[in-house]
């Protein structure tokens, strides 16, 4: 048997699927913030499965423009936990707890 | 007490220039070990040495004649072996991956084997070193000069017991000295010994040789967890925050090189070197200096071996272990002196080229001659300097290395350019970017100094003057022998 | 792609990952969570080989594995004992019936629809020789705007973590109060 795009998405679904499970349903901000890495994971295996099997690319340097857009995406995703991780630090100090059940000050 | 003093001769004043270097040159243990064996064991090695002599002369007439080149068994290149016998192996046309596989067999287990087999040898080595320049004798119980040491060392750690602390977390705690071995393993993957002998030659080895390197303090972080012990975890998280400062520097001396080779594939790295014809320790000194100061941190080793510190934090984050688990963390800080003087021996000492010499030499015999010359300097640092203060560490990471690695890696950007595009010959340009490369490091690293706030020392050190009598230092003034 | 060892290499490694992923949900322990999720990473790194993305699994190894894994360990370590227990939300059943409706939808479209994919030859023929090379051209070329945004995106991030968790040292505060002394008396004199 042979792998084609459509392995590729289907397990990228599944673990988006994961992530989405595991931002929704954690107590923990820092675990929220490993369902969001999934998510991420998943975004990017999909776009390298494009760039690999996608017929609509003219050459190999605009198939190649999926990587240097999932470069960008782990860019963004380091940065965007490193300042996460830092308000959750800095919540912890304020407000003596991580878990979002009990951050509710801007709730209704 | 003064009356049994002046009996003795008093020992003459250690003269004030280089004593310890006078006695250690000065140590007659193998003439003395050779003059004292009985005849037939002095006969024996006389005749063993000729041999070798012999041998090692027949193989050159052998090479000079060449009548080796191109057959399969031509030794310089092991990978001609190989490749001959995956040329026979798909010749029987039992399916395309039958060579693949016993290919990638064989050179898997040769890289275990060779560094299983030199962690064996660098253990005795680094020991005796060390106790040369520490000026005492190192181990020489076990065997003849104590090369049966290690084997010793190993038999006691397997048949120690292995603890594992109450309130440990059992099933994360046998991990890590696994976790550990496997990036020290890795890492050899991408380093050339010859042209067809790389084992896992990929277009991103550099960057593969970084990110490996950055999964061993994973393994460390695990370790100091799961021992449930404050004085492990603390350690942990020290080395931890150690670890991931220096993989800056390491990336970004590393980016030097790339910019001068113009690719991340490690047999391109060392093909360029033997082209143009020099190291590229000529022309990049602030990077050869940055990587091999940061890997020291990378692989905790003096001066930057605050993971196990053996005077401060019991025995840092590998504290809980024992018996073949703190074996596995000893032989990987081993194994990882090794790579880290595998890498720097490709990156900035040329591979396993020198200047031609690989024709006649088989190449990966230089490359384990310049990995040893690198770990002779890992070791020599281990026994010169003291150890470096955690914050003394991330201050010189954050504030100085880092800095300064960004702006040689402009430099090196604008001379690369500028080699790209010129019509002048090769050496000059860049015997000339060498010495502008040696004259800038000397005058940021000053500069950046002085804006750092380090000063230079007052006046002139006093030397330290070796008192050989017993009694300390009142008895030595005492006797008149020093001030 | 219907070599045998692509073929088995995808599927032990899909298989890494989706358990991976279901240990960081199934995990009793916050750390044990992490674990899971570096193994998750891990795994999608090998799926990018099976890809032929070769920079970019490095690249995952590097970023994921090695540097936002440790920034994970770090922030549960300076977070406190209460509740590193991985423990469930209010909303993890309808976050449950999401996620799963989620998957079940992208399973379903991938395996019945008809992608417009290249395959045999044309897919041997496209086999990345050199991907670095090309994505620096990329970057530097095609999508320098992006790339300046992302470096300015993590000037930002780095400036802001440092500021956002950065505590005033005793001697900055002994100093902030002599500083509002001094305004008092001159006010008042």
């Amino acid at each position: 048997m042979t792998v084609e795009l459509g392995h590729y998405v289907a397990v990228s679904g599944v673990i988006f699927g994961l992530g989405v499970i595991v931002a929704l349903g954690k107590r923990n901000a820092v675990a929220v913030l490993m369902g969001v890495e999934l998510m991420l994971n998943a975004v990017n295996l999909l776009l390298v499965a494009f760039a690999r099997f996608g017929a609509a690319f003219a050459n190999d340097a605009a198939a190649l423009s999926g990587h240097a857009f999932v470069i960008f995406v782990l860019t963004v995703a380091a940065a965007e936990a490193a300042v996460v991780l830092a308000m959750a630090v800095l919540v912890y100090r304020r407000r003596e707890t991580v878990e979002l059940d009990r951050i509710t000050l801007m709730r209704w | 007490m003064s009356s049994d003093a002046t009996s003795r001769p008093l020992p003459a004043a250690p003269r004030p220039a280089t004593p310890m270097l006078r006695q250690i040159l000065e140590q007659p243990t193998l003439r003395r070990a050779f003059r004292g064996a009985p005849l037939p064991v002095r006969l024996a090695l006389v005749v063993v040495a000729l041999g070798f002599l012999a041998v090692n002369v027949a193989i050159g007439a052998l090479v000079v004649s060449g009548r080796l080149d191109g057959h399969w068994y031509d030794f310089r290149d092991l990978g001609n072996a190989t490749g001959g016998l995956a040329a026979w192996l798909d010749d029987r046309g039992l399916g395309p991956w039958l060579s693949y596989w016993v290919t990638a067999l064989i050179g898997g287990l040769g890289i275990l084997s060779f560094v299983g087999g030199v962690l064996l040898i660098g253990t005795w080595v680094e020991r005796r070193l060390l106790a040369k320049f520490q000026i005492r004798r190192g181990p020489n119980r076990v065997g003849p000069f104590g090369l049966l040491q290690p084997l010793a060392d190993a038999l006691k750690l397997i048949q120690k017991e292995v603890l594992v602390p109450l309130g440990a977390d059992r099933r994360l705690f046998f991990l890590p000295p696994i976790l550990v071995f496997i990036p020290a393993m890795l890492g050899w993957g991408p380093v050339p010994w010859a042209p067809r002998m790389a084992y896992l030659d990929i277009n991103v080895g550099l960057v593969y040789v970084v990110a490996i390197s950055s999964l061993a303090v994973l393994a460390i972080f695990i370790a100091g967890w799961s021992s449930n012990n404050h004085y492990a975890l603390l350690g942990a998280m020290r080395t931890v925050a150690m670890m991931v400062s220096y993989e800056i520097p390491v990336s970004i001396s590393l980016l030097s090189v790339v910019l001068f080779t113009g690719s991340l594939q490690l047999s391109e790295i060392v093909a360029w070197q033997a082209t143009h014809n020099t190291w590229l320790a000529m022309i990049l000194p602030f990077a050869l200096f940055t990587f091999f100061f940061s890997s020291t941190a990378e692989i905790n080793r003096t001066p930057n071996d605050i993971a196990e510190a053996e005077s401060e934090i019991v025995a840092g984050f590998h504290t809980e272990y024992s018996g073949m688990k703190a074996g596995l963390f000893l032989a990987v800080e081993l194994g990882n002196a090794l790579l880290v003087g595998a890498l720097v021996a490709t990156f900035f000492l040329g591979g396993y080229t020198l200047f031609g010499l690989e024709e006649w030499v088989p190449p990966y015999l230089i490359l384990a001659g310049k990995i040893s010359a690198v770990y002779f300097v890992f070791v020599w640092l281990r026994g010169t300097l003291p150890r470096f203060r955690l914050d003394q560490l991330m201050g010189y990471a954050w504030k100085f290395l880092i800095p300064l690695s960004i702006a040689f890696v402009g430099i090196s950007a604008v001379e690369a350019s500028i080699f790209a595009r010129a019509d002048l010959p090769g050496l000059v340009v860049l015997g000339a970017f060498g010495v502008v490369n040696a004259v800038l490091t000397v005058v940021l690293v000053r500069f950046w100094a002085r804006i750092a706030g380090y000063e230079a020392p007052q006046g002139d050190l006093a030397q330290p003057r070796l008192t050989t009598t017993v009694g300390g230092l009142r008895a030595a003034q005492r006797l008149r022998i020093t001030r | 792609m219907d070599s045998t060892g692509i073929v088995v290499g995808f599927w032990v490694l899909a298989a890494v990952t989706i358990a991976g992923a279901l240990g960081v949900i199934a995990a009793r322990d916050l750390l044990h969570a992490i674990f899971f999720l570096i193994v998750s990473f891990l795994g999608m790194a090998g799926l990018f080989i099976t890809l032929s993305a070769d920079f970019i699994a490095v690249a995952q190894v590097l970023i994921y594995a090695g540097a936002i894994s440790v920034l994970l360990v770090f922030a549960v370590m300076l977070t406190p004992l209460v509740s590193r227990d991985n423990g469930n939300s209010l909303y993890i059943a309808p976050g449950a019936l999401a996620g799963l409706a989620l998957a079940a939808l992208v399973v379903f479209v991938a395996v019945d629809a008809d992608w417009a994919q290249l395959s045999g030859d044309a897919l041997a023929a496209r086999s990345f020789p050199d991907t670095a090379a090309t994505i620096g051209e990329l970057l530097v070329g095609r999508y320098v705007l992006a790339f300046e945004v992302a470096s300015v995106l993590l000037l930002f991030a780095l400036l802001g973590a440092i500021v956002l968790v950065h505590e005033r040292r005793d001697d900055d505060a002994a100093a902030a109060r002599a500083e509002d002394g001094a305004a008092g008396d001159e006010e008042a004199a």
